[in-house]
């Protein structure tokens, strides 16, 4: 990968425009401009499934049972006769949005929690970090089983069963970042002027802990794709008929899978496009926004 | 360096004990119970009495404090009671699976191992080249791919090459054999699983081999090496890849929940009558009992891994001690 020169830094700095800016990207991290591609594309599809997909994904048609991939059906059908391409189109919708909307409120949380906790510090930050300690000690896929058992399943349940495990996780790395800046000045002058907790921790310390945070987030969307795919393979997510790519592998994608390959191997092949898509473009954003990272 | 273990298990309790406070409490506040479900799931009418008698037969309707204290008490003790929904004892029913489950938690960690360090050591030496960049982009993938749909792939793959080779599909056995009666048939249904995990769990691990050897190639000592004239493979195999192993000891030791998370589906591909299909059962039969069981034991695996993993670095790299 093409090192960062003086020279690049400086025409990033001065010559503004996006576009520049893309190009610099794209030409020291290759691979994160792949990934990046491969995301923009998730989302088109996901935004446009209703123009991109053929078929309706929930319509049940017997007379085309596990049909091969055909001009007519491209991908295949599955066994109630379901257009395979269609029902991954949709499900793009259902893994972006499950991925987004957990990745984004569970490190929403853990950001104001952990930039609270390490505002405020002492007793607070003491029974906060050891109740954090609690939560890691959970593997992220059982913590997600363990709320699915409590709230039942459904496309809601599994946001949040996704959702509650990030939170400590992001709030621990944030917290850390914020530790070293409540050490600076401006914040004493901040309250010194007067204003409150809330101000403080929201307009002085938050936008100064965003590198770690976005990062945090890019990293959350893959995992969530993938976790929301396990918990519905298992049975414990999305429930039919919505299209979900791991729903489409539980039902009977192994029973069929000498017989019609097909329909287990497309809907695999989009959770794995999808999450490779998210670490690469994550790592990118990474190198980008914290260099000091780069080697972990 | 006893101390520094002592103080380590020490914290280890509070820990635990805010897990079973936590999974105990809000494993309560589900709507409905395992007897609603167990005598009114078939949508028959249920007869509040009978609804009673399960529930007096469980201690549901015991004061929760008690119900907490036997949970904890059972824990300690080993009698964690009976499986809400089979009767069965649950020790009995965790004893039964723990076997495999074990093996392929090994198994996959030794996949990992095998995979990872050479991999990450050719990447690191051929930095920048497109070994590297294939290195990378494989482990990259053994995070992308589920491992359930690596499982169903390596399942087809199985059928279609022996389907191709012998003229009959062939498919691991469904039924579990101990490797101390058959290790043959034990390894040709075990391995399959273990590769699906491994492949995963060893994606990080090829990374953080990678680049700590990429920090040790900078030291000071390769390049007296390399000035005194050894040769290229004694000084990566001697010096440099033992400096660089430590952190990814500590890599494999974390990435064990991963391995955890990962049996929980791959067992469900395999048809591994394993701890994760339990686990899953459980959570599909509100079978509290067994689900807050099962998550403690997870739990107190993942806590003791860390521990040994702390204590391990500790001993391989004494300067952890004072810090």
């Amino acid at each position: 990968m093409a090192v960062t020169t003086e020279a690049e830094l400086e025409e990033l700095a001065t010559k503004a425009s996006w576009y520049d800016k893309l190009k610099v990207f794209m030409r020291q991290q290759p691979l994160g401009a792949i990934g990046g591609g491969i995301v923009l594309l998730m989302v088109l599809m996901a935004l446009f499934a209703d123009f991109l997909a053929p078929y309706d994904p929930e319509l049940n048609a017997f007379e085309f049972m596990l049909v091969a991939p055909s001009w007519e059906f491209i991908l295949g059908t599955d066994q109630f006769g379901r257009d395979l391409l269609s029902r991954i189109v949709y499900g793009a919708r259902t893994a972006l949005f499950v991925g987004f909307t957990s990745a984004f409120i569970g490190s929403f949380i853990g950001l104001v929690l952990g930039v609270g906790s390490a505002y405020f510090g002492g007793k607070i930050d003491l029974i906060f970090q050891r109740v954090m300690d609690i939560f890691m000690a959970f593997p992220l896929i059982i913590m997600a089983l363990a709320v699915v058992a409590i709230f039942g399943t459904g496309i809601q349940n599994v946001i949040i069963a996704i959702t509650i495990p990030f939170i400590p996780r992001c709030a621990r790395v944030v917290r850390s970042t914020a530790l070293s800046i409540r050490e600076i000045p401006y914040i004493d002058a901040a309250r010194a002027l007067g204003y409150s907790h809330i101000r403080i921790i929201l307009r002085h310390m938050v936008p100064n802990v965003m590198a770690p945070f976005l990062i945090m987030i890019t990293a959350f969307v893959g995992q969530a794709i993938l976790l929301e795919a396990s918990l519905s393979y298992l049975g414990l997510g999305v429930q039919e008929p919505t299209p979900a790519w791991g729903l489409m592998l539980q039902g009977g994608a192994e029973e069929y899978a000498e017989s019609a390959p097909w329909v287990a191997v497309w809907p695999g092949v989009a959770i794995s496009l999808a999450v490779f898509g998210f670490n690469l473009f994550g790592d990118a954003i990474r190198d980008v926004l914290d260099p000091r990272l780069r080697s972990q | 360096m006893f101390q520094y273990i002592f103080k380590r298990l020490l914290l280890m309790i509070p820990t635990l004990i805010g897990a079973a406070i936590l999974i105990f409490f809000v494993l309560r506040l589900i709507p409905g119970d395992v007897c609603e479900l167990r005598l009114a799931g078939s949508g028959l009418y249920a007869d509040p009495e009978q609804i009673k008698l399960c529930r007096d037969n469980l201690g549901l309707n015991d004061p929760i404090l008690v119900q907490f204290w036997d949970f904890i008490f059972g824990f300690l003790t080993f009698d964690m009671g009976e499986s809400m929904w089979t009767g069965r004892a649950i020790t009995y029913e965790i004893g039964l699976r723990f076997q495999l489950s074990l093996q392929v938690a090994v198994m996959a960690t030794l996949v990992a191992i095998f995979i990872a360090i050479p991999l990450g050591t050719i990447s690191a030496v051929k930095q920048n080249t497109w070994i590297d960049y294939f290195v990378r982009a494989f482990s990259i993938a053994g995070i992308a791919m589920p491992s359930f749909w690596l499982g169903i792939i390596i399942i087809l793959g199985l059928l279609i090459s022996t389907q191709a080779m012998f003229g009959e599909p062939w498919m691991p056995p469904i039924q579990y054999v101990s490797p101390f009666e058959d290790l043959w048939a034990n390894l040709s249904q075990l391995i399959w699983p273990a590769v699906a995990t491994g492949y995963r769990y060893s994606a990080v691990a090829t990374r953080m081999t990678r680049s700590a050897l990429l920090e040790v190639l900078r030291e000071d000592y390769i390049r007296t090496a390399r000035a005194k004239g050894l040769v290229e493979k004694l000084i990566i195999n001697r010096h440099a890849l033992k400096n660089s192993l430590l952190p990814v000891v500590t890599v494999i030791g974390i990435e064990f929940a991963f391995l955890m998370g990962g049996l929980v589906v791959t067992e469900q591909v395999f048809n591994l009558n394993g701890l994760g299909k339990l686990f899953v059962e459980s959570v599909l039969n509100q079978d509290f009992t067994l689900t807050q069981a099962l998550v403690m034991v997870v739990v107190t695996v993942f806590v003791f891994t860390n521990f040994l993993v702390d204590i391990c670095y500790a001993w391989l790299d004494p300067r952890i001690r004072y810090a």
